[in-house]
């Protein structure tokens, strides 16, 4: 995007939306030069117009916020109390977290979410691995090592998130995967052979024939953005790294994007394009998701959080 | 599809994923007194192994055996997808890079093998397809001194003239002669034609674009009928992952089959399961000469994927397979098959079986539109765009009819310097704009051809 072509005042930038303000930053998204107040609007109204067009909500649902205390959950929580208030969505909002034990992360992660629920005024339900399915994520790493953890953390953590929302009788989780996730999951399931789950990770709504249909607001928000948004508004969140991350083969996917980021922001964009233009027959034969055998909640086999124990 | 790899997954199966990450297997014991397996080939037995595929210890081969695995499948992609027919006249195209010199000596093999038959046989009813080669010149897009070019172009006739018998037609073409106008007009044109191009991805696309498109000149042109490529697994796979990223989802699957035939002269991959390590292998066991045009290394976006691609093959040899395969199950498209060969001439054997083996179309027809630039196919949400520009003005509107990874890094951003880039466009680009929609009215017609009455045309 080209500079504002006014003659610039003595070195200041203008902003290109109101060119009044001094511009503060360059947006991700677009390399824009803006001034604060305007990127809180754009950003905000982008996520305002997403939720319209996918009608994500509808007035009177009870939505649980899936909140782990970093920044993605907390902008989410924030923005969205915000656009609740400001466009009459009619919503009840809840936050929702998850314990899996993790000693040095997830513990301090929790104190941030347990502020949140003070800062916004969102009633909290924490709801933990321990009590779920009788240990936590640190034991089960001892047991496993390091590689493959983060496939069975996802896998209890998503059915810990169902297990909280029926606690909350809420008709909805929503969680702060943004377009970087998706972006990297895309290529991930590229790189994995795995094109059933190719099919479905650019959906805005899964689960709908589920206990629990979830939605990602931020489906084309950038990650970058959101932690811009939230160091400018200086909103409270936990900003470290699960500690076991730098072991996960995502790593490669988020490096590579970063890097393709630098030479064009809109890549990001265009990989969950693709994902979402990739033609994938619904007839191709694919591993079912069905509902568990035992428990009922989704699962590709007999979920996965009942078997996968039985290999620990 | 074949590949050599044991690591190789399946996916749905969470098992798939614990599996995924273990470290390459153990090799086997061998069947013979349990000697152990790193002393013999692994496919025959007797030889010793002097190389190793992309599984590494489990596929250690003697010379003989790593170059039939190699041309078994090259040989199964021809058969399989009926690319080359008797009566084909096939076109290899031939940058000297390895790949292509590899596929360059298999289709020789192959057509060498033909013509003994041909010769032995009393009945010389299948005539034994034909083979020309084409080099195409783009010293003119890079800083080369005309010493080293002409070296190359040498050394390239050299390895023509040795592949006969049977003898094959080189085809030495620049660049520019894409314009119907060439010589220093040609150059001149094509240098103003890519400095307006300010995306350095935009560039080195648009360049590859060009370049398929002079490949189907040089065809049409001389009379051939299919266009041979060396794309191997590792470009493939490279392409993918470079597709994905600049938003060509859609029309991703259209590249990668074995057979695209939405071009006059339909573009047949019969390298598409060999990976460029074994590959090189081949040609330094062979001593297949290269020969090294540097191009530049690619830079943008496609040079990142290729280094991206490379990181992962070195933490798993597999990957570049995987990726091929994961998106060889995206659904191709209704021309990515031989056109069916309606020639008498052809016996009907070989009309069956390549009725046998061609993909089955997906559905009804779908009408796709193409890109004039990339000539990808466009999603149906395209179409109001493009039909409401058409015939509305003098130029035809070529934004509106392109698709959007091309609006964005190939064409001008500044609509008052559209006029001037489409003069620049070869011919071939602006003719398909204007007749971008008329493509679907005769793909329809063909739909219907049994049941119109036409004058003066011949039945089937």
């Amino acid at each position: 995007m080209e500079a504002d072509s006014k003659p610039k005042k003595s070195g200041a930038r203008l902003c290109c939306v109101c060119n009044q303000n001094r511009a503060a930053l360059k947006r991700p998204k677009t390399l824009e030069q803006i001034c604060r107040e305007c990127f809180y609007a754009v950003f905000e109204e982008e996520i305002h117009q997403v939720i319209l067009e996918n009608q994500l909500f509808k007035p009177g649902e009870r939505i649980a916020i899936g909140a782990s205390g970093g920044k993605d959950s907390t902008v989410l929580a924030y923005v969205l109390s915000e656009l609740n208030r400001r466009h009459n969505y009619g919503l009840d909002l809840f936050l929702l977290s998850v314990d899996e034990g993790i000693t040095g992360y997830r513990d301090d992660s929790l104190e941030t979410v347990k502020r949140n629920e003070l800062q916004y005024g969102l009633p909290l339900k924490i709801v933990s691995y321990k009590d779920l399915y009788g240990w936590t994520m640190d034991e089960i790493v001892k047991m496993i090592g390091l590689k493959n953890n983060c496939t069975f953390c996802g896998v209890f953590r998503r059915q810990a998130l169902d297990r909280g929302a029926a606690l909350l009788k809420v008709d909805k989780v929503a969680t702060g995967h943004n377009a970087d996730d998706i972006a990297e999951t895309v290529l991930l399931n590229i790189l994995r052979g795995d094109i059933a789950r190719l099919s479905r990770c650019t959906s805005i709504i899964t689960g709908e024939d589920g206990p629990i249909p979830r939605c990602k607001p931020f489906k084309y928000t950038y990650e970058k953005e959101i932690v811009m948004y939230a160091y400018f508004k200086k909103l409270d969140y936990f900003s470290t790294e699960c500690i076991y991350s730098p072991n996960a083969y995502r790593g490669f996917a988020r490096e590579f994007i970063k890097d393709l980021e630098r030479i064009r922001p809109r890549a990001i964009l265009d990989i969950i394009k693709s994902g979402e233009d990739f033609r994938i027959s619904t007839t191709t034969k694919m591993p079912e998701q069905g509902t568990c055998e035992r428990c009922g909640y989704i699962s590709s086999q007999v979920t996965d959080a009942f078997t996968l124990p039985d290999t620990l | 599809m074949a590949c050599n790899s044991s690591t190789c997954n399946s996916s749905g199966c969470y098992k798939g994923y614990v599996e995924e990450e273990q470290p390459k297997p153990n090799t086997k014991a061998a069947v013979n007194g349990g000697n152990s397996c790193q002393n013999l080939c692994v496919k025959c037995k007797v030889n010793e192994p002097v190389c190793c595929g992309i599984g590494g210890e489990n596929s250690r081969f003697c010379k003989d055996c790593f170059k039939n695995n190699l041309y078994g499948k090259f040989k199964q992609a021809v058969t399989y997808n009926a690319m080359i027919t008797p009566p084909d006249k096939v076109l290899v195209a031939f940058s000297g890079g390895p790949s292509s010199r590899v596929v360059l000596q298999f289709v020789h093999e192959m057509q060498y093998k033909a013509q003994k038959n041909y010769d032995a046989n009393k009945d010389k009813s299948l005539p034994v397809f034909g083979v020309g080669v084409a080099f195409i010149d783009e010293s003119s897009t890079h800083s080369f001194t005309s010493q080293h070019i002409e070296k190359a172009i040498e050394d390239i006739r050299l390895i023509v003239s040795n592949l006969a018998p049977p003898s094959k037609e080189l085809f030495v073409v620049p660049i520019e002669s894409i314009f119907s106008s060439d010589g220093i007009d040609g150059k001149e044109r094509l240098k103003e034609l890519l400095d307006a191009v300010s995306d350095v991805t935009g560039k080195e696309d648009l360049l590859s674009h060009l370049r398929i498109l002079l490949l189907q000149k040089i065809a049409s042109e001389n009379g051939y009928t299919r266009i041979v490529l060396g794309s191997c697994t590792s470009r493939i796979a490279c392409h993918v992952i470079s597709a994905t990223v600049k938003g060509q989802g859609y029309s991703l699957s259209a590249d990668i089959q074995y057979v695209d035939s939405r071009w006059e002269i339909p573009v047949v991959l019969p390298l598409r399961d060999c990976p460029a390590q074994e590959l090189n292998t081949l040609c330094s066991l062979d001593g297949l000469k290269i020969v090294e045009l540097l191009n530049g290394p690619c830079s943008g976006i496609n040079g990142l994927v290729s280094s991206f691609v490379k990181v992962l093959q070195e933490e798993n040899p597999s990957r570049e397979c995987t990726i091929v395969r994961t998106a060889g199950k995206l659904t191709p498209f209704h021309f990515n098959r031989v056109p069916e060969i309606h020639d008498s001439n052809v016996p009907s054997a070989t009309r069956r079986h390549q009725k046998r083996y061609t993909l089955k179309p997906n559905g009804s027809l779908s009408s796709d539109s193409f890109c004039p630039i990339c000539n990808s196919p466009l999603k149906k949400s395209n179409f109001p765009s493009s039909l409401r520009s058409h015939g509305s003005q003098q130029n035809p509107d070529l934004f509106a009819s392109a698709c959007s990874s091309c609006q964005f890094q190939i064409l001008p951003k500044d609509p008052s310097l559209m006029e001037e880039f489409l003069s620049l466009l070869p011919q071939q680009m602006i003719t398909k704009a204007k007749h971008g929609d008329q493509g679907n009215f005769s793909l329809l017609r063909e739909q219907i051809q049994e049941f119109l009455f036409s004058d003066g045309e011949n039945e089937i």
